[in-house]
């Protein structure tokens, strides 16, 4: 009788903490088995025709077993199963050494310099533009307009256009991927940011006032601290188009290396499987960037006092 | 030979203030004619419904607003020049902490702003925490303190620097009465303490008397002072001395001041 109290609180606890990786867990469960099922459904829909036609050409009797079979396992099919990306994806991450022109850790090295470069690049000018409009009225009448202008035009386009004209000043590889990735991830960081700098309160800015605070000190003291919450939901943003400026990047530069360089190959000779294990790639890539930038967001806004 | 310039220096010397503000409805007259002398030691209220202006002189004192006419002197200084040389310290309504600040780098940051050393900030720090109770609370961050003592932050912030002159705009405006009261009788200690010259906003009658050495009465449209009252109750008044009969007739004078400037709106 005494012993059954001990046993049942020693319980009460791991029946608590297994309930609540259930409740965070299993929404997220639940949508990736349904998006697996939907994918196999799209992948027999899709590939039977292509697969029907091949056993027709061949003049093969066959069976619609082995039609559906056949949407399983066809070589270059429109759409690969998710059995099918799983086992490209895993080859071609672990089956060759990281830096072997046939492993996807290779290219998505090369992307990822692309990336980083360009989103230091334009995080800083994003900023440094946010700063300028926020202390200028000139400057935000003449600079707004451009900057929104920037983000209509598709990168698509430009990509080209800039790459062509880097290459004729000398630029090759790495830089003139990184600003063409830079020039899409400014944007959201100056919006963050001119919105970051004007949030303080007016009463903490009279208050400074009072103090005769010089212009430096309110940036510093002030105007900074405030626009932290707002630089990383910006920088959030930033990172992840940045990853798409500097594969868009790769498209037009006769697609060497990097993850745009395996989806422009890929769709070359059809491989269908090819582009979807970079974009697979892609997408991880895209991941775990945004979520070391939330783990240092977390880490900052926690010693700032945030609750 | 002792001609007593230096003391007798008046804290504020306003002559003629008007401040007139361009409203999409026309002009508002915020202040009209507003001439007050402030002695220093002086704990001096503006009392008044809103829309009368005593916010808006405050801030006229306090540089954060520019008077159309008149002429202003604090401290013997231009208000731009008091401002600029720190002479006062401004409490407003809302304790306006910064957030991502403990309560100590709170209470350092006018510090840190004006130069202090390192030693001194922590020096001073300390001393004004325990000066408004709140030792022991160094580390926390605002939102862990309630609204009472959030106020008391930015009281002991006002002071850390050492101004001769409190600017106070409502500060226990947002705080329920008990609060209110215990903040009165610790901001009366404290003035008591510190000697410093208090000028005070409030709409509160009781707290008006029962704080002040002198009460401005003011009336809106145009706002104007209306009615000035000494009133000289002992220095160790504590809280009770608000149900007797000098008390009650202070405070029925301001009443019938507040009264008398808003007759022409019924």
């Amino acid at each position: 009788m005494t012993s059954s109290a001990p046993a049942l609180s020693l319980r009460a606890p791991s029946a608590r903490a297994r309930h609540v990786l259930i409740a965070r867990y299993a929404p997220l469960a639940t949508m990736v088995a349904l998006i697996v099922a939907i994918w196999y459904v799209a992948t027999v829909a899709m590939n039977w025709t292509l697969v029907r036609d091949g056993f027709e050409r061949e003049e093969t009797p066959y069976t619609l077993s082995d039609v559906l079979a056949g949407t399983m396992d066809a070589e270059r099919p429109l759409l690969p199963a998710p059995h099918q990306l799983a086992a490209a994806v895993t080859d071609s991450v672990f089956g060759y050494p990281p830096l072997a022109p046939r492993s996807l850790v290779y290219h998505a090295i090369i992307t990822l310099q692309a990336t980083l470069l360009g989103f230091v690049i334009g995080s800083l000018f994003g900023v440094a533009l946010a700063l300028m409009i926020v202390h200028s009225r000139v400057l935000e009448r003449s600079l707004l307009p451009w900057i929104i202008c920037s983000q209509m035009v598709p990168v698509l386009a430009l990509a080209p256009i800039f790459i062509v004209m880097l290459g004729a000043l000398g630029l090759h590889g790495l830089l003139p991927k990184s600003i063409i990735s830079a020039y899409l991830c400014f944007f959201p960081v100056t919006i963050g940011m001119v919105k970051g700098f004007t949030s303080p309160d007016p009463l903490q800015i009279e208050l400074m006032r009072t103090w005769s605070a010089t212009p430096r000190q309110m940036l510093w003291k002030l105007r900074w601290p405030a626009a932290v919450p707002y630089l990383f939901a910006s920088l959030k943003v930033a990172i992840s188009i940045s990853l798409v400026g500097a594969i868009v990047a790769e498209l037009p530069t006769g697609a060497e290396a990097g993850i745009g360089a395996r989806l422009l190959a890929g769709s070359y000779y059809g491989q269908t499987i090819q582009i979807w294990s970079a974009l697979i790639v892609a997408a991880a890539l895209a991941s775990g960037l945004i979520a070391i930038t939330a783990l240092v967001e977390a880490g900052v806004l926690r010693r700032m006092g945030a609750h | 030979m002792a001609t007593e310039p230096a003391v007798r220096r008046l804290v504020v010397d306003a002559q003629d203030i008007s401040l007139t503000f361009e409203t999409a409805d026309g002009k508002v007259e915020a202040l009209s004619n507003v001439s007050l002398q402030v002695s220093p030691g002086e704990f001096l209220s503006f009392i008044g419904p809103s829309g009368c202006g005593k916010t808006t002189m405050l801030r006229v004192i306090a540089d954060l607003q520019q008077p159309t006419s008149g002429t202003l002197l604090v401290n013997g200084m231009s208000a731009e020049n008091a401002r600029l040389a720190r002479s006062y310290g401004y409490v407003f309504q809302a304790p306006a902490l910064f957030p991502w600040r403990t309560i100590e780098k709170n209470l350092k940051l006018p510090l840190e702003v004006m130069g202090y050393s390192e030693a001194e900030q922590r020096q001073r720090a300390e001393h004004y925490l325990a000066l408004v109770n709140l030792k022991g609370f160094e580390r926390k961050f605002p939102w862990q303190l309630s609204g009472g003592m959030q106020q008391r932050v930015s009281i002991a912030r006002a002071l850390s620097f050492d101004p001769a002159l409190l600017l106070m705009d409502e500060p226990f405006g947002a705080l329920d009465e008990i609060v209110r009261d215990h903040l009165n009788e610790q901001l009366l200690q404290l003035w008591k303490s510190t000697g410093k010259t208090v000028l005070f906003v409030t709409h509160s009658i009781p707290e008006a008397v029962f704080l002040s050495s002198r009460i401005v009465v003011m009336s809106p449209r145009p706002g104007r002072i209306i009615d000035v009252i000494d009133c000289d109750f002992p220095a160790d008044r504590s809280l009770e001395i608000r149900e007797t009969p000098e008390f009650l007739k202070v405070a029925q004078r301001v009443r019938n001041g507040l009264r008398a400037g808003h007759s022409y709106d019924e």
